[in-house]
Protein backbone atom coordinates (compact mmCIF):
# COMPACT_ATOMS: atom_id res chain seq x y z
CA UNK A 1 0.00 0.00 0.00
CA UNK A 2 2.67 2.66 1.20
CA UNK A 3 5.17 1.29 -1.78
CA UNK A 4 1.91 1.79 -4.38
CA UNK A 5 1.06 5.37 -3.25
CA UNK A 6 5.10 6.21 -3.84
CA UNK A 7 5.23 4.83 -6.93
CA UNK A 8 1.91 6.88 -7.59
CA UNK A 9 3.83 9.86 -6.24
CA UNK A 10 6.67 9.33 -8.51
CA UNK A 11 4.57 8.72 -11.51
CA UNK A 12 2.87 11.90 -10.50
CA UNK A 13 5.83 13.85 -10.22
CA UNK A 14 7.03 12.66 -13.84
CA UNK A 15 3.76 13.81 -15.37
CA UNK A 16 3.98 17.03 -13.76
CA UNK A 17 7.42 17.28 -15.12
CA UNK A 18 7.01 16.17 -18.36
CA UNK A 19 3.93 18.57 -19.07
CA UNK A 20 6.12 21.15 -18.23
CA UNK A 21 8.95 19.97 -20.55
CA UNK A 22 6.23 20.16 -23.38
CA UNK A 23 4.99 23.15 -22.24
CA UNK A 24 8.22 25.26 -22.68
CA UNK A 25 9.16 23.25 -26.07
CA UNK A 26 5.69 24.79 -27.06
CA UNK A 27 6.41 28.13 -26.14
CA UNK A 28 9.16 27.72 -27.37
CA UNK A 29 8.06 26.38 -30.63
CA UNK A 30 5.43 29.07 -31.10
CA UNK A 31 7.87 32.08 -30.90
CA UNK A 32 10.45 31.06 -33.34
CA UNK A 33 8.40 32.63 -36.02
CA UNK A 34 7.67 36.56 -36.62
CA UNK A 35 3.76 36.62 -36.32
CA UNK A 36 4.07 39.20 -39.23
CA UNK A 37 5.64 36.63 -41.78
CA UNK A 38 2.34 34.46 -40.74
CA UNK A 39 0.28 37.30 -41.15
CA UNK A 40 1.65 37.93 -44.67
CA UNK A 41 0.83 34.27 -45.47
CA UNK A 42 -2.43 34.48 -43.99
CA UNK A 43 -3.20 37.30 -46.69
CA UNK A 44 -1.76 35.56 -49.75
CA UNK A 45 -3.86 32.82 -48.80
CA UNK A 46 -7.41 34.67 -48.23
CA UNK A 47 -6.79 36.69 -51.28
CA UNK A 48 -10.04 38.00 -51.74
CA UNK A 49 -12.63 36.69 -49.26
CA UNK A 50 -16.33 37.38 -50.08
CA UNK A 51 -18.03 40.63 -48.92
CA UNK A 52 -18.09 40.94 -44.56
CA UNK A 53 -15.69 37.57 -44.33
CA UNK A 54 -12.28 39.19 -43.54
CA UNK A 55 -13.44 39.45 -39.71
CA UNK A 56 -13.34 35.74 -39.95
CA UNK A 57 -9.70 35.56 -41.39
CA UNK A 58 -8.52 38.50 -38.49
CA UNK A 59 -7.67 37.33 -35.46
CA UNK A 60 -9.66 39.00 -31.93
CA UNK A 61 -7.28 39.74 -28.84
CA UNK A 62 -8.50 36.36 -27.38
CA UNK A 63 -8.25 34.49 -30.44
CA UNK A 64 -4.41 35.73 -31.33
CA UNK A 65 -3.37 35.07 -26.93
CA UNK A 66 -4.90 31.49 -26.69
CA UNK A 67 -3.05 30.98 -30.43
CA UNK A 68 0.03 32.04 -29.35
CA UNK A 69 0.31 30.64 -26.09
CA UNK A 70 -1.33 26.76 -27.88
CA UNK A 71 -4.47 27.49 -25.26
CA UNK A 72 -2.65 27.57 -22.35
CA UNK A 73 -2.00 31.47 -21.24
CA UNK A 74 0.25 32.24 -18.32
CA UNK A 75 -2.01 33.65 -15.39
CA UNK A 76 -2.52 37.21 -15.93
CA UNK A 77 -3.19 36.55 -20.00
CA UNK A 78 -5.89 33.93 -18.48
CA UNK A 79 -6.99 36.37 -15.90
CA UNK A 80 -7.78 38.97 -18.47
CA UNK A 81 -9.31 36.65 -20.83
CA UNK A 82 -12.00 35.70 -18.42
CA UNK A 83 -12.75 39.49 -17.34
CA UNK A 84 -13.11 40.37 -21.29
CA UNK A 85 -15.40 37.82 -22.60
CA UNK A 86 -17.20 37.45 -19.17
CA UNK A 87 -18.07 41.63 -19.95
CA UNK A 88 -19.69 40.10 -23.40
CA UNK A 89 -21.76 37.81 -21.66
CA UNK A 90 -25.61 39.67 -22.33
CA UNK A 91 -28.68 37.63 -20.36
CA UNK A 92 -31.76 37.43 -22.00
CA UNK A 93 -34.22 40.68 -21.41
CA UNK A 94 -37.16 38.60 -19.92
CA UNK A 95 -34.86 36.90 -17.33
CA UNK A 96 -35.06 33.32 -18.05
CA UNK A 97 -32.66 31.62 -19.47
CA UNK A 98 -34.73 28.48 -20.47
CA UNK A 99 -36.32 28.05 -23.75
CA UNK A 100 -38.09 25.11 -25.41
CA UNK A 101 -36.00 21.77 -24.93
CA UNK A 102 -37.35 20.35 -28.13
CA UNK A 103 -36.15 23.48 -30.28
CA UNK A 104 -33.08 22.57 -27.95
CA UNK A 105 -32.64 19.48 -29.36
CA UNK A 106 -32.63 20.38 -33.21
CA UNK A 107 -29.63 22.94 -32.11
CA UNK A 108 -27.56 20.56 -30.79
CA UNK A 109 -28.02 18.08 -33.83
CA UNK A 110 -27.61 20.57 -36.97
CA UNK A 111 -24.01 21.09 -37.69
CA UNK A 112 -25.34 23.16 -40.68
CA UNK A 113 -24.31 26.99 -40.72
CA UNK A 114 -21.43 29.55 -41.60
CA UNK A 115 -19.89 27.30 -43.98
CA UNK A 116 -18.59 28.74 -47.15
CA UNK A 117 -21.04 25.58 -48.69
CA UNK A 118 -24.19 26.28 -46.66
CA UNK A 119 -26.99 28.09 -49.20
CA UNK A 120 -27.24 32.02 -47.74
CA UNK A 121 -30.57 32.07 -45.10
CA UNK A 122 -29.30 28.67 -43.88
CA UNK A 123 -30.46 28.51 -40.38
CA UNK A 124 -27.40 27.68 -37.89
CA UNK A 125 -26.91 24.74 -35.48
CA UNK A 126 -25.03 24.53 -32.00
CA UNK A 127 -23.58 21.12 -33.20
CA UNK A 128 -23.21 20.45 -29.41
CA UNK A 129 -23.11 16.46 -30.43
CA UNK A 130 -19.53 16.78 -32.46
CA UNK A 131 -18.22 17.08 -29.68
CA UNK A 132 -20.66 16.05 -26.69
CA UNK A 133 -22.52 13.38 -25.33
CA UNK A 134 -25.95 14.34 -24.53
CA UNK A 135 -28.94 12.18 -24.35
CA UNK A 136 -28.67 8.48 -23.75
CA UNK A 137 -30.23 7.51 -26.93
CA UNK A 138 -28.14 9.44 -29.53
CA UNK A 139 -25.28 6.89 -29.80
CA UNK A 140 -23.35 9.35 -32.96
CA UNK A 141 -21.42 12.08 -30.57
CA UNK A 142 -18.11 13.16 -30.34
CA UNK A 143 -15.41 13.25 -27.90
CA UNK A 144 -14.03 16.95 -27.95
CA UNK A 145 -15.19 17.77 -24.95
CA UNK A 146 -16.72 16.16 -21.69
CA UNK A 147 -20.03 14.37 -21.67
CA UNK A 148 -23.04 16.20 -20.72
CA UNK A 149 -24.98 13.17 -19.95
CA UNK A 150 -27.97 13.70 -17.10
CA UNK A 151 -26.61 17.70 -17.23
CA UNK A 152 -29.48 19.36 -15.45
CA UNK A 153 -30.21 15.96 -13.17
CA UNK A 154 -26.73 16.29 -11.64
CA UNK A 155 -27.06 20.04 -11.01
CA UNK A 156 -30.60 19.27 -9.28
CA UNK A 157 -32.40 21.55 -12.14
CA UNK A 158 -31.24 24.52 -9.96
CA UNK A 159 -31.83 28.29 -11.56
CA UNK A 160 -28.38 29.44 -10.76
CA UNK A 161 -26.93 26.53 -12.86
CA UNK A 162 -29.36 26.99 -15.46
CA UNK A 163 -27.89 30.66 -15.62
CA UNK A 164 -23.81 29.51 -15.27
CA UNK A 165 -25.04 27.47 -18.19
CA UNK A 166 -26.56 29.86 -21.06
CA UNK A 167 -23.24 32.07 -19.84
CA UNK A 168 -21.06 29.06 -20.61
CA UNK A 169 -23.18 28.91 -24.44
CA UNK A 170 -22.83 32.29 -24.77
CA UNK A 171 -19.29 32.59 -24.48
CA UNK A 172 -17.04 29.65 -23.27
CA UNK A 173 -14.42 31.49 -22.52
CA UNK A 174 -15.76 33.71 -19.74
CA UNK A 175 -15.94 30.46 -17.77
CA UNK A 176 -12.52 28.81 -19.31
CA UNK A 177 -10.36 30.92 -21.13
CA UNK A 178 -8.90 29.19 -24.10
CA UNK A 179 -11.80 26.34 -24.52
CA UNK A 180 -11.92 24.78 -27.61
CA UNK A 181 -15.52 25.31 -27.38
CA UNK A 182 -17.22 28.20 -30.01
CA UNK A 183 -18.39 31.26 -28.34
CA UNK A 184 -21.69 31.13 -29.56
CA UNK A 185 -23.23 34.11 -28.24
CA UNK A 186 -20.38 36.34 -28.60
CA UNK A 187 -20.10 35.61 -32.42
CA UNK A 188 -23.99 35.55 -32.62
CA UNK A 189 -23.25 32.55 -34.53
CA UNK A 190 -26.63 31.28 -33.04
CA UNK A 191 -29.82 33.67 -31.26
CA UNK A 192 -30.83 34.91 -27.93
CA UNK A 193 -33.65 31.80 -28.33
CA UNK A 194 -31.77 29.54 -29.49
CA UNK A 195 -29.35 29.53 -26.62
CA UNK A 196 -32.32 29.36 -24.61
CA UNK A 197 -33.72 26.71 -26.59
CA UNK A 198 -30.71 24.53 -26.06
CA UNK A 199 -30.36 25.32 -22.28
CA UNK A 200 -33.50 23.83 -21.98
CA UNK A 201 -32.17 20.84 -23.63
CA UNK A 202 -29.75 20.55 -20.75
CA UNK A 203 -31.45 21.66 -17.98
CA UNK A 204 -35.01 20.34 -18.04
CA UNK A 205 -36.23 18.06 -16.23
CA UNK A 206 -38.31 16.46 -19.11
CA UNK A 207 -35.43 16.78 -21.57
CA UNK A 208 -34.15 13.27 -22.77
CA UNK A 209 -30.60 14.60 -22.09
CA UNK A 210 -32.03 14.39 -18.16
CA UNK A 211 -34.10 10.91 -18.51
CA UNK B 1 -0.11 1.34 -69.36
CA UNK B 2 -3.43 2.35 -70.87
CA UNK B 3 -6.03 -0.37 -72.58
CA UNK B 4 -9.26 0.53 -72.40
CA UNK B 5 -10.30 -2.89 -72.43
CA UNK B 6 -9.00 -2.88 -68.79
CA UNK B 7 -10.04 0.73 -68.11
CA UNK B 8 -13.63 -0.64 -69.52
CA UNK B 9 -13.80 -3.37 -66.54
CA UNK B 10 -12.16 -0.91 -64.16
CA UNK B 11 -15.28 1.04 -64.93
CA UNK B 12 -17.53 -1.51 -64.54
CA UNK B 13 -16.07 -2.35 -60.86
CA UNK B 14 -15.93 1.34 -60.02
CA UNK B 15 -19.89 1.93 -60.24
CA UNK B 16 -20.04 -1.63 -58.69
CA UNK B 17 -17.83 -1.04 -55.83
CA UNK B 18 -19.39 2.45 -55.52
CA UNK B 19 -22.66 1.44 -55.26
CA UNK B 20 -22.00 -1.55 -52.81
CA UNK B 21 -20.21 0.98 -50.38
CA UNK B 22 -22.54 3.49 -50.44
CA UNK B 23 -25.29 0.37 -49.38
CA UNK B 24 -22.32 -0.39 -46.52
CA UNK B 25 -22.19 3.09 -45.55
CA UNK B 26 -26.26 3.57 -45.38
CA UNK B 27 -26.35 -0.08 -43.06
CA UNK B 28 -23.64 1.28 -40.77
CA UNK B 29 -25.79 4.54 -40.25
CA UNK B 30 -28.56 1.87 -39.52
CA UNK B 31 -26.35 -0.20 -37.08
CA UNK B 32 -25.76 2.95 -35.60
CA UNK B 33 -28.60 3.92 -34.70
CA UNK B 34 -29.12 0.20 -33.23
CA UNK B 35 -25.87 -0.57 -31.90
CA UNK B 36 -22.46 1.19 -30.77
CA UNK B 37 -21.24 -1.97 -31.28
CA UNK B 38 -22.43 -3.46 -33.90
CA UNK B 39 -21.54 -0.45 -35.55
CA UNK B 40 -17.59 -0.46 -34.47
CA UNK B 41 -17.69 -4.36 -36.50
CA UNK B 42 -19.37 -2.83 -39.55
CA UNK B 43 -17.01 0.34 -40.04
CA UNK B 44 -14.02 -2.50 -39.59
CA UNK B 45 -15.80 -4.50 -42.48
CA UNK B 46 -15.97 -1.23 -44.20
CA UNK B 47 -12.35 -0.29 -43.67
CA UNK B 48 -11.13 -3.35 -44.53
CA UNK B 49 -13.22 -3.71 -47.74
CA UNK B 50 -11.61 -0.29 -48.74
CA UNK B 51 -8.54 -0.61 -48.63
CA UNK B 52 -8.28 -3.30 -50.70
CA UNK B 53 -6.36 -1.64 -54.14
CA UNK B 54 -8.57 -3.81 -56.72
CA UNK B 55 -11.88 -2.19 -55.71
CA UNK B 56 -10.35 1.40 -55.98
CA UNK B 57 -11.46 3.57 -58.46
CA UNK B 58 -8.71 5.93 -57.60
CA UNK B 59 -6.66 4.08 -60.53
CA UNK B 60 -8.73 5.40 -62.96
CA UNK B 61 -7.63 8.82 -61.80
CA UNK B 62 -3.51 7.32 -62.23
CA UNK B 63 -4.47 5.95 -65.93
CA UNK B 64 -5.52 9.25 -66.99
CA UNK B 65 -3.09 11.25 -65.36
CA UNK B 66 -0.24 9.08 -67.52
CA UNK B 67 -2.21 10.20 -70.41
CA UNK B 68 -2.35 14.13 -69.57
CA UNK B 69 1.73 13.93 -68.27
CA UNK B 70 2.56 12.87 -71.84
CA UNK B 71 -0.18 14.88 -73.90
CA UNK B 72 1.12 17.66 -75.94
CA UNK B 73 -0.61 21.02 -74.81
CA UNK B 74 0.01 24.70 -74.76
CA UNK B 75 1.09 27.35 -76.70
CA UNK B 76 4.40 24.99 -77.12
CA UNK B 77 2.71 22.14 -77.79
CA UNK B 78 4.60 20.02 -75.63
CA UNK B 79 4.12 17.67 -72.99
CA UNK B 80 4.81 17.77 -69.34
CA UNK B 81 7.28 15.06 -69.38
CA UNK B 82 10.83 17.91 -69.10
CA UNK B 83 8.93 19.15 -65.88
CA UNK B 84 11.72 19.04 -62.74
CA UNK B 85 9.80 18.19 -60.01
CA UNK B 86 12.56 18.49 -57.77
CA UNK B 87 14.82 15.26 -58.60
CA UNK B 88 15.38 16.19 -62.09
CA UNK B 89 13.51 16.89 -65.21
CA UNK B 90 10.79 14.23 -66.07
CA UNK B 91 11.94 12.49 -62.90
CA UNK B 92 8.83 10.74 -60.96
CA UNK B 93 9.98 7.85 -58.54
CA UNK B 94 10.12 9.79 -55.00
CA UNK B 95 9.19 12.93 -56.72
CA UNK B 96 6.31 14.34 -54.70
CA UNK B 97 7.51 12.13 -51.25
CA UNK B 98 10.02 14.72 -50.79
CA UNK B 99 7.64 17.90 -51.34
CA UNK B 100 6.65 20.46 -50.83
CA UNK B 101 10.21 21.93 -51.72
CA UNK B 102 12.21 24.57 -52.75
CA UNK B 103 12.71 25.30 -56.67
CA UNK B 104 15.64 27.40 -57.64
CA UNK B 105 14.38 27.78 -60.90
CA UNK B 106 11.07 29.45 -59.66
CA UNK B 107 12.52 30.67 -56.24
CA UNK B 108 9.45 29.63 -54.07
CA UNK B 109 8.70 26.28 -52.21
CA UNK B 110 5.78 24.46 -53.78
CA UNK B 111 4.00 21.87 -53.27
CA UNK B 112 3.21 19.13 -56.02
CA UNK B 113 0.09 21.09 -57.32
CA UNK B 114 1.61 24.25 -57.59
CA UNK B 115 4.37 22.80 -59.31
CA UNK B 116 2.27 21.39 -62.28
CA UNK B 117 1.21 24.73 -62.56
CA UNK B 118 4.57 26.05 -63.10
CA UNK B 119 5.43 23.68 -65.12
CA UNK B 120 2.25 23.75 -67.81
CA UNK B 121 3.22 27.77 -67.73
CA UNK B 122 6.46 27.88 -68.11
CA UNK B 123 7.18 24.78 -70.15
CA UNK B 124 3.84 24.45 -72.25
CA UNK B 125 3.29 28.34 -72.48
CA UNK B 126 -0.67 27.14 -71.12
CA UNK B 127 -2.88 29.18 -69.93
CA UNK B 128 -3.91 27.46 -66.55
CA UNK B 129 -7.45 29.33 -65.73
CA UNK B 130 -9.39 26.22 -67.10
CA UNK B 131 -7.26 23.76 -65.11
CA UNK B 132 -7.67 25.93 -62.06
CA UNK B 133 -11.67 26.06 -62.59
CA UNK B 134 -11.12 22.16 -62.50
CA UNK B 135 -9.03 21.92 -59.48
CA UNK B 136 -11.25 20.11 -57.91
CA UNK B 137 -13.68 17.32 -59.48
CA UNK B 138 -17.37 16.93 -59.37
CA UNK B 139 -20.31 15.30 -61.42
CA UNK B 140 -19.85 15.22 -64.88
CA UNK B 141 -16.23 17.64 -64.59
CA UNK B 142 -13.16 16.09 -64.48
CA UNK B 143 -9.89 17.28 -62.96
CA UNK B 144 -6.51 17.64 -64.69
CA UNK B 145 -5.13 17.99 -61.45
CA UNK B 146 -6.55 15.18 -59.25
CA UNK B 147 -5.46 13.08 -62.03
CA UNK B 148 -1.83 14.22 -62.42
CA UNK B 149 -1.56 14.05 -58.52
CA UNK B 150 -2.72 10.38 -58.52
CA UNK B 151 -0.07 9.52 -61.38
CA UNK B 152 2.83 11.08 -60.14
CA UNK B 153 2.10 10.50 -56.00
CA UNK B 154 1.49 7.42 -57.24
CA UNK B 155 5.30 7.04 -58.49
CA UNK B 156 6.62 7.27 -54.89
CA UNK B 157 4.16 4.52 -53.04
CA UNK B 158 6.38 2.16 -51.57
CA UNK B 159 8.70 4.69 -50.59
CA UNK B 160 9.16 6.99 -47.09
CA UNK B 161 7.68 10.75 -46.76
CA UNK B 162 11.23 12.53 -46.56
CA UNK B 163 12.00 16.63 -47.02
CA UNK B 164 15.15 17.96 -46.36
CA UNK B 165 14.08 21.24 -45.53
CA UNK B 166 17.11 22.82 -45.46
CA UNK B 167 16.43 25.70 -47.76
CA UNK B 168 15.69 29.11 -45.81
CA UNK B 169 12.52 29.09 -47.67
CA UNK B 170 11.63 25.43 -46.46
CA UNK B 171 12.29 26.11 -42.77
CA UNK B 172 10.17 29.67 -42.90
CA UNK B 173 7.34 27.33 -44.73
CA UNK B 174 7.89 24.73 -41.72
CA UNK B 175 7.56 27.91 -38.85
CA UNK B 176 4.69 29.28 -40.77
CA UNK B 177 2.71 26.05 -41.35
CA UNK B 178 2.97 24.89 -37.31
CA UNK B 179 1.77 28.34 -36.52
CA UNK B 180 -0.82 28.29 -38.83
CA UNK B 181 -1.70 24.69 -37.40
CA UNK B 182 -2.39 26.68 -33.75
CA UNK B 183 -4.03 29.77 -35.46
CA UNK B 184 -7.50 30.20 -34.01
CA UNK B 185 -9.79 32.31 -36.04
CA UNK B 186 -13.49 32.74 -37.21
CA UNK B 187 -16.75 32.37 -35.75
CA UNK B 188 -16.02 29.58 -33.96
CA UNK B 189 -13.11 29.56 -32.64
CA UNK B 190 -11.24 26.64 -34.37
CA UNK B 191 -7.55 25.90 -34.89
CA UNK B 192 -6.38 23.10 -36.64
CA UNK B 193 -5.33 21.96 -33.24
CA UNK B 194 -9.00 22.15 -31.82
CA UNK B 195 -9.54 18.86 -34.05
CA UNK B 196 -6.01 17.08 -34.48
CA UNK B 197 -4.27 17.92 -31.45
CA UNK B 198 -5.00 14.54 -29.19
CA UNK B 199 -5.13 11.20 -29.95
CA UNK B 200 -8.28 9.31 -29.58
CA UNK B 201 -10.65 11.72 -30.10
CA UNK B 202 -13.85 12.04 -32.19
CA UNK B 203 -16.19 14.47 -34.10
CA UNK B 204 -19.48 12.50 -33.99
CA UNK B 205 -18.11 9.17 -34.88
CA UNK B 206 -15.37 10.89 -37.20
CA UNK B 207 -11.98 9.41 -35.85
CA UNK B 208 -9.42 12.41 -35.65
CA UNK B 209 -5.78 11.90 -36.38
CA UNK B 210 -3.55 13.76 -34.02
CA UNK B 211 -1.45 15.77 -36.53
CA UNK B 212 0.09 17.98 -33.79
CA UNK B 213 3.36 15.50 -32.80
CA UNK B 214 6.10 13.25 -35.16
CA UNK B 215 4.39 9.66 -35.33
CA UNK B 216 2.19 7.06 -36.24
CA UNK B 217 -0.84 8.99 -36.79
CA UNK B 218 0.63 11.99 -38.98
CA UNK B 219 2.44 9.34 -41.06
CA UNK B 220 -0.56 6.91 -41.17
CA UNK B 221 -2.41 10.10 -42.56
CA UNK B 222 -0.14 11.45 -44.77
CA UNK B 223 1.07 8.73 -46.50
CA UNK B 224 -1.97 8.20 -47.70
CA UNK B 225 -2.80 11.28 -50.07
CA UNK B 226 -4.28 11.86 -52.15
CA UNK B 227 -6.67 9.17 -51.94
CA UNK B 228 -10.53 8.27 -53.18
CA UNK B 229 -13.18 9.31 -51.27
CA UNK B 230 -15.97 7.25 -51.31
CA UNK B 231 -18.53 9.43 -49.53
CA UNK B 232 -17.25 11.99 -52.90
CA UNK B 233 -17.36 9.17 -55.44
CA UNK B 234 -14.01 11.09 -56.31
CA UNK B 235 -10.23 11.41 -56.04
CA UNK B 236 -9.23 13.96 -53.77
CA UNK B 237 -5.85 15.58 -52.79
CA UNK B 238 -4.32 17.30 -49.90
CA UNK B 239 -4.99 20.48 -51.45
CA UNK B 240 -9.14 19.82 -51.23
CA UNK B 241 -8.90 17.87 -47.81
CA UNK B 242 -7.53 21.75 -46.15
CA UNK B 243 -10.17 22.93 -48.55
CA UNK B 244 -13.15 20.73 -46.93
CA UNK B 245 -11.40 21.53 -43.39
CA UNK B 246 -11.24 24.86 -43.47
CA UNK B 247 -14.76 25.14 -44.60
CA UNK B 248 -15.77 22.93 -41.38
CA UNK B 249 -13.95 25.67 -39.74
CA UNK B 250 -15.99 28.76 -41.15
CA UNK B 251 -13.61 30.01 -42.74
CA UNK B 252 -13.58 31.45 -46.02
CA UNK B 253 -12.50 29.35 -48.68
CA UNK B 254 -8.56 29.22 -49.00
CA UNK B 255 -7.27 30.01 -52.47
CA UNK B 256 -6.02 27.05 -54.46
CA UNK B 257 -2.20 26.07 -54.79
CA UNK B 258 -1.59 29.82 -52.40
CA UNK B 259 1.48 29.46 -49.81
CA UNK B 260 -0.43 28.94 -46.85
CA UNK B 261 -1.71 25.28 -47.86
CA UNK B 262 1.83 24.95 -49.11
CA UNK B 263 3.29 25.86 -45.53
CA UNK B 264 0.39 24.01 -43.42
CA UNK B 265 1.09 20.14 -46.26
CA UNK B 266 4.96 20.79 -45.78
CA UNK B 267 4.46 21.29 -41.80
CA UNK B 268 2.29 17.71 -42.05
CA UNK B 269 4.90 16.15 -44.03
CA UNK B 270 7.36 16.77 -42.07
CA UNK B 271 5.68 15.79 -38.90
CA UNK B 272 4.52 12.56 -41.00
CA UNK B 273 8.60 12.12 -41.90
CA UNK B 274 9.01 8.37 -42.64
CA UNK B 275 5.65 7.63 -43.47
CA UNK B 276 5.12 4.56 -45.95
CA UNK B 277 3.56 6.24 -48.89
CA UNK B 278 0.24 4.48 -50.14
CA UNK B 279 -1.61 5.88 -52.66
CA UNK B 280 -3.93 6.19 -54.19
CA UNK B 281 -5.66 5.00 -50.63
CA UNK B 282 -9.85 4.65 -50.14
CA UNK B 283 -11.15 6.36 -47.52
CA UNK B 284 -14.82 7.65 -46.09
C1 LIG C 1 -15.71 22.06 -30.84
C2 LIG C 1 -16.16 21.38 -29.69
C3 LIG C 1 -17.36 21.84 -28.91
C4 LIG C 1 -18.63 22.19 -29.35
C5 LIG C 1 -19.13 22.24 -30.78
C6 LIG C 1 -19.40 22.43 -28.17
N1 LIG C 1 -18.64 22.26 -27.06
FE1 LIG C 1 -19.25 22.44 -25.13
N2 LIG C 1 -17.35 22.06 -24.46
C7 LIG C 1 -16.29 21.75 -25.26
C8 LIG C 1 -15.12 21.55 -24.44
C9 LIG C 1 -13.73 21.17 -24.96
C10 LIG C 1 -15.52 21.75 -23.10
C11 LIG C 1 -14.63 21.63 -21.86
C12 LIG C 1 -13.80 22.85 -21.63
C13 LIG C 1 -14.64 23.98 -21.14
O1 LIG C 1 -15.29 23.84 -20.09
O2 LIG C 1 -14.69 25.01 -21.80
C14 LIG C 1 -16.93 22.09 -23.15
C15 LIG C 1 -17.71 22.35 -22.04
C16 LIG C 1 -19.08 22.54 -22.06
C17 LIG C 1 -19.90 22.75 -20.89
C18 LIG C 1 -19.42 22.80 -19.45
C19 LIG C 1 -19.34 21.41 -18.93
C20 LIG C 1 -19.16 21.39 -17.42
O3 LIG C 1 -18.64 20.38 -16.95
O4 LIG C 1 -19.53 22.34 -16.76
C21 LIG C 1 -21.21 22.89 -21.33
C22 LIG C 1 -22.45 23.13 -20.49
C23 LIG C 1 -21.19 22.78 -22.76
N3 LIG C 1 -19.89 22.56 -23.18
C24 LIG C 1 -22.30 22.87 -23.59
C25 LIG C 1 -22.27 22.91 -24.97
C26 LIG C 1 -23.43 23.15 -25.81
C27 LIG C 1 -24.85 23.31 -25.31
C28 LIG C 1 -22.99 23.17 -27.10
C29 LIG C 1 -23.76 23.45 -28.36
C30 LIG C 1 -24.57 24.61 -28.42
C31 LIG C 1 -21.56 22.89 -27.07
N4 LIG C 1 -21.17 22.75 -25.77
C32 LIG C 1 -20.75 22.80 -28.20
C33 LIG C 1 -16.31 21.62 -26.64
C34 LIG C 1 -17.39 21.90 -27.46
C1 LIG D 1 -14.01 21.09 -36.74
C2 LIG D 1 -13.11 20.02 -36.88
C3 LIG D 1 -11.88 20.11 -37.74
C4 LIG D 1 -10.98 21.13 -37.85
C5 LIG D 1 -10.97 22.45 -37.12
C6 LIG D 1 -9.96 20.67 -38.79
N1 LIG D 1 -10.26 19.41 -39.22
FE1 LIG D 1 -9.06 18.23 -40.37
N2 LIG D 1 -10.50 16.77 -40.31
C7 LIG D 1 -11.71 16.86 -39.65
C8 LIG D 1 -12.52 15.72 -40.00
C9 LIG D 1 -13.94 15.44 -39.50
C10 LIG D 1 -11.75 14.94 -40.89
C11 LIG D 1 -12.15 13.66 -41.59
C12 LIG D 1 -11.96 12.46 -40.78
C13 LIG D 1 -12.56 11.28 -41.51
O1 LIG D 1 -13.03 11.44 -42.63
O2 LIG D 1 -12.53 10.21 -40.95
C14 LIG D 1 -10.48 15.62 -41.05
C15 LIG D 1 -9.43 15.14 -41.83
C16 LIG D 1 -8.19 15.77 -41.95
C17 LIG D 1 -7.05 15.21 -42.64
C18 LIG D 1 -7.03 13.83 -43.31
C19 LIG D 1 -7.07 12.76 -42.27
C20 LIG D 1 -6.96 11.36 -42.84
O3 LIG D 1 -7.07 10.43 -42.05
O4 LIG D 1 -6.75 11.19 -44.03
C21 LIG D 1 -6.04 16.12 -42.54
C22 LIG D 1 -4.64 15.98 -43.11
C23 LIG D 1 -6.56 17.25 -41.80
N3 LIG D 1 -7.86 17.00 -41.45
C24 LIG D 1 -5.83 18.39 -41.51
C25 LIG D 1 -6.40 19.54 -40.94
C26 LIG D 1 -5.74 20.83 -40.89
C27 LIG D 1 -4.35 21.12 -41.39
C28 LIG D 1 -6.63 21.70 -40.32
C29 LIG D 1 -6.54 23.17 -40.17
C30 LIG D 1 -6.34 23.95 -41.34
C31 LIG D 1 -7.80 20.92 -39.93
N4 LIG D 1 -7.63 19.64 -40.36
C32 LIG D 1 -8.88 21.43 -39.22
C33 LIG D 1 -12.09 17.85 -38.79
C34 LIG D 1 -11.43 19.05 -38.62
Amino acid sequence: MKRFSTLLRVTTLATLLGTALTLATAAQQAAKVDPKIVDAYIKGTWKSPPEGWQVRIDQDETQRVCSAYRNDPPTAEFEKIRARELATVVFPADGTVLGDWKAGERVAQTGVGGQFSDAPGTVAGGNCYACHQMAKAELSYGTLGPSLLEYGKIRKFDAAESKQAYAKIFNAQSVQPCSNMPRFGYHKFLTEQQMKDVTAYLMSPDSPVNK
Amino acid sequence: MLDHVRQGTRLGWTICVSVTLTVMLLQIGTAVAQSADTSEKEIERYRAMISDPFSNPGYLNVDRGELLWKQAAGTKKVSLETCDLGIGPGKLEGASAAMPRHFADAGRVMDLEQRLLWCMENIQGADTKDVIKRRFSGPGVSSDMEDLVAFISNKSSGLKISLRNDHPKEQEMLAVGEAMFFRRSSISDFSCATCHAEEGKRIRLQGLPNLSKPGKQAQETMGSWPTYRVSQSQLRTMQHRLWDCYRQMRMPAPDYASDGITALTLYLNTQAAGAEINVPSIKR
